[in-house]
């Protein structure tokens, strides 16, 4: 019966992006409803192929199948982002790379927005997405809820990305910082993300262990608050429902603060939240021993929910945002300081007795920098966030260094310790095909971030005391093209940081399909277990 | 009263006191007799059915076994 329930919705889809496709009012939109249209035709034939044959038994285990996907796509999106923010590093140095022909397509205005969600959502959100599959079935000891929920969730996924992209490239932008994907995009997000609270939630409440473990907490609080943010800030009216235009309903100082209550939670709750949720597991596993304190880690959690939501308003220092919540905003930022060094100090503890690990194991080397990173990136984040501080720092390359010390040294690379630690275990491998690859990816990736984000450093303090010199007479000493002219060998710099970065993940991808192709097998029996 | 002005009031007091005893009746709660032992316990879920869920099969999986080996 579902499947001809499903044949019928499949059609109805592919009929109307038929439609959709001939009336449309910008090539985007065509573009999309096309992709739509095939994907949803493909998907038809598919199920009509399949119709009535027997259902398989109940399958048993976990549901490894969408992890392992989401593996190979993490790779995958991961190598595409850093690549496309390489190449928008050289054509920041080099403007003869926004090539001529390519105007309007592959210039640094449409490739950037395409960098940044190829990274966060697609590469960070891949990585979350099966991580979070595999802890929560492993911690509540009970198979994924929800059967094939979990394969829509990682295709529907993949097809926003998709969909997000290639919007970016042929124009299709609602102009909101990383919420850039227009309303029918946004809406089929927010239709997979409540299939993925379904799934997770799902397994959780089937657990077969009496207490729900702290990295759930952090991966539930991450899944919840972003459909939250997600919605209330792509509330849009569209202009024509064959077109890919829409009007936001906030407007004004209003729309600029429910932007940044979106962004900086995404920075929150997606970047910080979902990847604790990872370290949460992760560190312990690789270190083969509990979590440093417990009581830490719930109060981690519950201080850091409480105090990230209201953090904000700090990116609108010196707007027409009232005083009062910028001021808000700022407090709560400093005060972030503690949940976070919190965090940090639980991680990093998590070896203590076992320190001698650094010495052996490249993968928890890469997961201590990483909460590193994490430590840094959150000291510098709320000193940014004072007000006195932000009026050097804002709008320079500064924040630019900031986000990717955050971004590269903790996203990154716990991601990338998430990756090595999965994949033997995924395709049953009895180890990762070289440590000495591994070890290779951890100096390339540390050395591209210290290029990048020092580059960053200091073009940024330059580039603000630049802006706000002035002479005897009170005039500003340096047109806006003289900080640009004195930012290129710093440009080139973290161009090459980036180069550095996007080899080891090249490595690290190599690395992975090795190990599936090449390393030896894990002996199956357990022969291994000790007499009782 | 208009919206905005009731909200504000009622975020400025009752949500505030609200929120800060939810957050300090956590950290009681954390540290009450008795939780160590059950942290304990939590704190090595990961270390426990890593290879199939609970209850798929009666034999001793691996993992029960070998789950305390890094005392």
């Amino acid at each position: 019966m579902w499947d001809y329930i499903k044949l019928v919705m499949l059609g109805v889809v592919a009929l109307f992006a038929a439609i959709a496709a001939s009336y449309a009012r910008d090539l985007a939109y065509q573009v999309h409803a096309v992709i739509i249209m095939l994907v949803a035709g493909g998907m038809f034939l598919w199920t009509l192929r399949h119709t009535d044959e027997p259902k398989p038994a109940t399958p048993i285990g976990y549901m490894d199948g969408p992890i392992r996907a989401g593996v190979i796509a993490t790779a995958f999106w991961g190598a595409v982002g850093f690549l496309a923010g390489t190449f928008i590093a050289f054509q920041l140095a080099f403007p003869v790379l926004n090539f001529e022909w390519a105007q309007g397509y592959a210039n640094f205005g449409r490739l950037r927005p395409l960098h940044t969600s190829a990274v966060i959502f697609a590469f960070g959100g891949n990585a979350l997405i099966c991580t979070s599959f595999y802890i929560v079935q492993r911690t509540s000891a009970a198979r994924l809820w929800g059967g094939n929920t979990a394969w829509f969730v990682f295709w529907g996924y993949n097809l926003f990305i998709v969909l997000a992209a290639t919007g970016y490239l042929l124009g299709s932008t609602q102009s909101k910082e990383y919420a850039e994907p227009e309303w029918y995009v946004d809406i089929w997000l927010t239709i997979v993300w409540l299939a993925y609270l379904a799934v997770f939630l799902g397994t959780i409440l089937n657990r077969k262990e009496k207490h729900i473990y702290v990295a759930n907490w952090f991966l539930l609080s991450f899944i919840v608050t972003v459909a939250m943010l997600h919605v209330i800030n792509n509330l849009s009216l569209p202009v024509s429902i064959f077109g890919s235009r829409s009007v936001q309903l906030f407007a004004g100082v209003q729309d600029a603060m429910t932007q940044w209550w979106y962004g900086h939670n995404a920075v929150g709750f997606f970047l910080t939240a979902g990847f604790l949720g990872m370290m949460y597991y992760f560190v312990p596993k690789q270190a083969e021993r509990p979590v440093f304190s417990y009581k830490l880690s719930i109060i981690h959690f519950w201080a850091l929910i409480f105090l990230y939501i209201w953090a904000g308003p700090h990116h609108l220092h010196y707007t027409a945002l009232p005083d009062w919540a910028s001021t808000l905003g700022m407090v709560f930022s400093i005060v972030l300081w503690m949940p976070s060094w919190g965090g940090m100090i639980n991680g990093l503890m998590t070896l203590s007795g076992a320190w001698d690990k650094l010495r052996t194991d490249p993968i928890i080397r890469m997961m201590v920098i990483s909460i590193g990173f994490y430590g840094m990136s959150t000291f510098e984040g709320p000193m940014m966030s004072i007000r006195a501080v932000n009026s050097l720092s804002h709008y320079t390359d500064w924040t630019i260094g900031h986000v990717h010390s955050g971004a590269l040294g903790w996203n990154g690379m716990i991601t990338f310790g998430a990756l090595y630690f999965l994949t033997p275990r995924l395709w049953n491998r009895e180890r990762l095909y070289s440590l000495q690859l591994v070890n290779a990816h951890f100096w390339l990736a540390t050395i591209g971030i210290v290029l990048y984000a020092a580059a960053m450093w200091v073009t940024g303090i330059m580039e603000g005391l630049m802006w706000r010199e002035v002479d005897a007479n009170g005039f500003l000493v340096n047109s806006f093209a003289d900080t640009v002219a004195a930012k290129f060998p710093m440009y080139v710099v973290r161009g090459l940081g980036g180069v550095l970065y996007l080899a080891g993940a090249l490595i690290m991808c190599y690395n992975l399909w090795m190990t599936v192709r090449r390393a030896p097998a894990k002996q199956a029996d357990p022969s291994m277990v000790p007499a009782e | 009263m208009e919206t905005y002005s009731f909200l504000r009031e009622f975020a400025d007091s009752w949500m505030l006191l609200f929120l800060f005893t939810f957050f300090v009746g956590v950290i009681f709660w954390v540290f009450r007799p008795g939780a160590s032992k059950e942290h304990e316990d939590i704190a090595n879920i990961p270390f426990r059915n890593e290879d199939k869920p609970a209850g798929d099969q009666d034999e001793t999986s691996p993992d029960a076994t070998t789950k305390e080996a890094w005392k």
